[in-house]
């Protein structure tokens, strides 16, 4: 072996190395890209905890998107699950940070059980469950049982929703 | 929950990436290994050919498995893994000749190669790499076993210090002699400590994360809450002082104060954590001799360079000695390092390949922990966000560790480089947290089941 090939042999492995390394770097680029493009900007990176188990009934996983009128719905208007639909039952429904809510709000302004709706002569109750921050209807703090009417925003944390008829 | 957005990000699988920047790995492993036959005079061994191809079988055989259980997972852990795996084999190869040919020029017996040991090990823990693929469907079984795991973990950390079967060796207290077989029971327990911490993390975070009482601004927790940081202070301290092992010490109680950094999101812990380990750090100054070794050398290595500091001094005339390019791999002398093919593997890494070379294997564990961390991001439940996150930090606290410690950034201690090192424990328990981060990625970037991209669509649409 002279000492030109050597030389040589050396390049070509700290080349192969580097081409190893430029490769991973290229491929992971487009990996870091890809998702933000596909990804709605107002939604945060990837944290919220999903709930561990299979879903209940309600889920928000099964929430068929806001297609048709079908039955009256609760439609998150505002915050980081924006878009969510979840259809409104004969269940009642629960909002907060524990991961066995029908809506996980993962959110450092809601409680881990904050609030719950639940059905009632036809109509659509939503109870506050001794929140920290509270459950606001439009400009208000409830602080009883009260009645949904369509349309009207209903926020808990930074999370706004409306029922949908 | 922003299933929406979830749907929206399926990646793509790159299986063929996996495979052509392993066998690009597999290439680099020959090239290697040719250049150091032909530069030493060496001459490529007879068997050279056989142990490429069961190093390029295992190579495949750990792909084919990865694509059968967990399509879906990370494509560029393996290959890092593999790669730096390949390179620890070249390096242990060439101080392999390097030790033969200096027993022939002093007219001693030609010590055993251990490169044939270190392949087993590879072997070794590629099997227990597949059994983890294929045993462990999904990672939040070992959520059931926290405690199991954490009691595990503490009987293997105090194994060496049993009578019989604990050894010491070079001074530290951490290995176990059972037969003729020794391993460093530490290494395992840094996974099932990891699976502790998380699944414990995961139930007490938000009792962690309240806070009570500002203190310059910054809130700390009760002072019941300290209970467990105290308890893992005092046997991190333990292993310091009864194993005499200033590296997993470390090592535990750094990724402690990660993790649960990570789980409270509560800066307190670092404050906290930074000042138990100024108190245990004084404390080891003051009592133990070699604490105090190890940090005088670290502050002048010269004045030591004949006793104490004669390693690191010779590891910084072998950085001094590669220069930017390296002398070429068989062409420098890494063998004049004490624990070459150990401690002090990148030194010789940095003789021969250079500063290039150090920085592309620094990078390729930057992506490896990138990777994880990023896993960590991307998978839904807790606990599987705190065991990727606490997985992928030991990689970071170990690498940090070792080569600060040999490129004299902060005093050395013995903790090997995870991947490259000669040792058989180490190489399988990375291995096997490559397994459980590969296993947690698989559930992360698989897609939901239902919905259809054209569904997402549409609800985008609809937003404005």
């Amino acid at each position: 072996m002279t000492e030109f090939a050597l030389t040589l042999l050396r390049l070509a492995f700290l080349g192969a190395l580097w081409l190893f390394v430029i490769i991973t770097v290229v491929a992971l680029r487009r990996d870091l890209l890809q998702p933000r493009e596909a990804r709605p900007a107002s939604n945060r990176p990837a944290k919220p905890p999903k709930p561990a188990k299979p879903p209940k009934p309600p889920k928000p996983v099964k929430a068929k998107k806001k297609t048709s009128g079908t039955g009256p719905s609760l439609v998150v208007i505002d915050g980081p699950l924006a878009n969510t639909v979840i259809p409104l039952g004969t269940a009642q429904i629960t909002i907060g940070r524990a991961p066995d809510s029908t809506i996980v709000i993962d959110d450092d302004y809601a409680s881990s059980r904050h609030a719950r709706i639940y059905p009632s002569d036809g109509g659509w109750i939503v109870e506050d469950l001794g929140s920290t921050n509270g459950t606001w209807i439009e400009r208000t703090r409830i602080t009883q049982p009260t009645a949904l009417t369509p349309g009207t925003p209903l926020r808990v944390g930074r999370t706004t929703m409306q029922l949908q008829k | 929950m922003s299933t929406a957005a979830r749907a929206a990000t399926v990646q793509p699988q790159r299986r063929n990436l996996e495979l052509f920047l392993i066998i690009v790995a597999w290439g680099l492993g020959v090239l290697g290994t040719l250049q150091v036959a032909w530069s030493t005079g060496e001459g490529v061994h007879p068997r050279f050919w056989i142990t490429a191809g069961v190093v390029g079988v295992i190579a495949l055989t750990t792909h084919i498995i990865v694509r059968w259980r967990v399509p879906y997972a990370d494509p560029f852990m393996l290959p890092i893994a593999t790669l730096l795996t390949i390179l620890g084999l070249v390096m242990i190869y060439r101080l392999d000749v390097a030790a033969a040919q200096r027993a022939e020029r002093n007219d001693n017996p030609i010590p055993t190669p251990d490169v044939y040991n270190q392949l087993t090990w590879y072997a070794v823990a590629a099997t227990l790499f597949i059994l983890v693929l294929i045993v462990l469907r999904d990672h939040r079984v070992l959520q059931r076993y926290t405690y199991t795991a954490g009691l595990i973990g503490v009987i293997l950390l105090l194994l060496p210090l049993a009578p019989v079967i604990g050894a010491t060796v070079n001074g530290a207290t951490l290995w176990v002699r059972i037969g003729g077989l020794t391993f460093q029971p530490a290494e395992a327990a840094k996974i099932f400590l990891t699976i502790f911490f998380a699944g414990y993390l995961v139930v007490t975070r938000d009792s962690l994360a309240l806070v009570r009482t500002k203190v310059l601004g910054i809130g700390f927790p009760r002072a019941r809450d300290f209970g467990p940081i105290l308890i893992v202070w005092a046997v991190s301290l333990g292993v310091l002082i009864f194993e005499r092992d200033l590296g997993t010490s470390l090592l535990f109680f750094g990724l402690f104060v990660a993790m649960l950094y990570i789980a409270t999101q509560r800066v307190s812990w670092l404050v906290l954590g930074a000042g138990l380990f100024a108190i245990g750090a004084v404390g080891a100054y003051l009592l133990f001799g070699h604490v105090r070794t190890r940090v005088q050398v670290w502050l002048d290595p010269f004045a030591y360079a004949d006793t104490g500091g004669y390693q690191i001094v010779q590891s910084l005339y072998g950085f001094s000695n590669g220069g930017l390019f390296g002398t070429g791999l068989g062409r420098g002398y890494p063998d004049l390092v004490p624990f070459a093919n150990t401690d002090f593997i990148l030194a010789g890494l940095g003789e021969e390949l250079g500063l290039t070379g150090v920085f592309a294997i620094l990078l390729l564990y930057a992506v490896l922990i990138e990777r994880g961390l990023r896993t960590a991001v991307t998978v839904r439940d807790p606990f599987g966000q705190l065991l990727a996150a606490g997985l992928s930090i030991t990689f970071a606290i170990q690498v940090f560790v070792i080569v600060g410690g040999v490129t004299r950034l902060i005093p050395l201690t013995g903790l090997t480089t995870p991947f490259l090192s000669y040792g058989g424990s180490s190489l399988v328990a990375n291995w096997v947290i490559i397994a459980i981060l590969l296993v947690i990625s698989h559930r992360a970037r698989r897609p939901a089941a239902a919905p259809a991209n054209a569904d997402t669509a549409a609800t985008q649409v609809m937003k404005r």
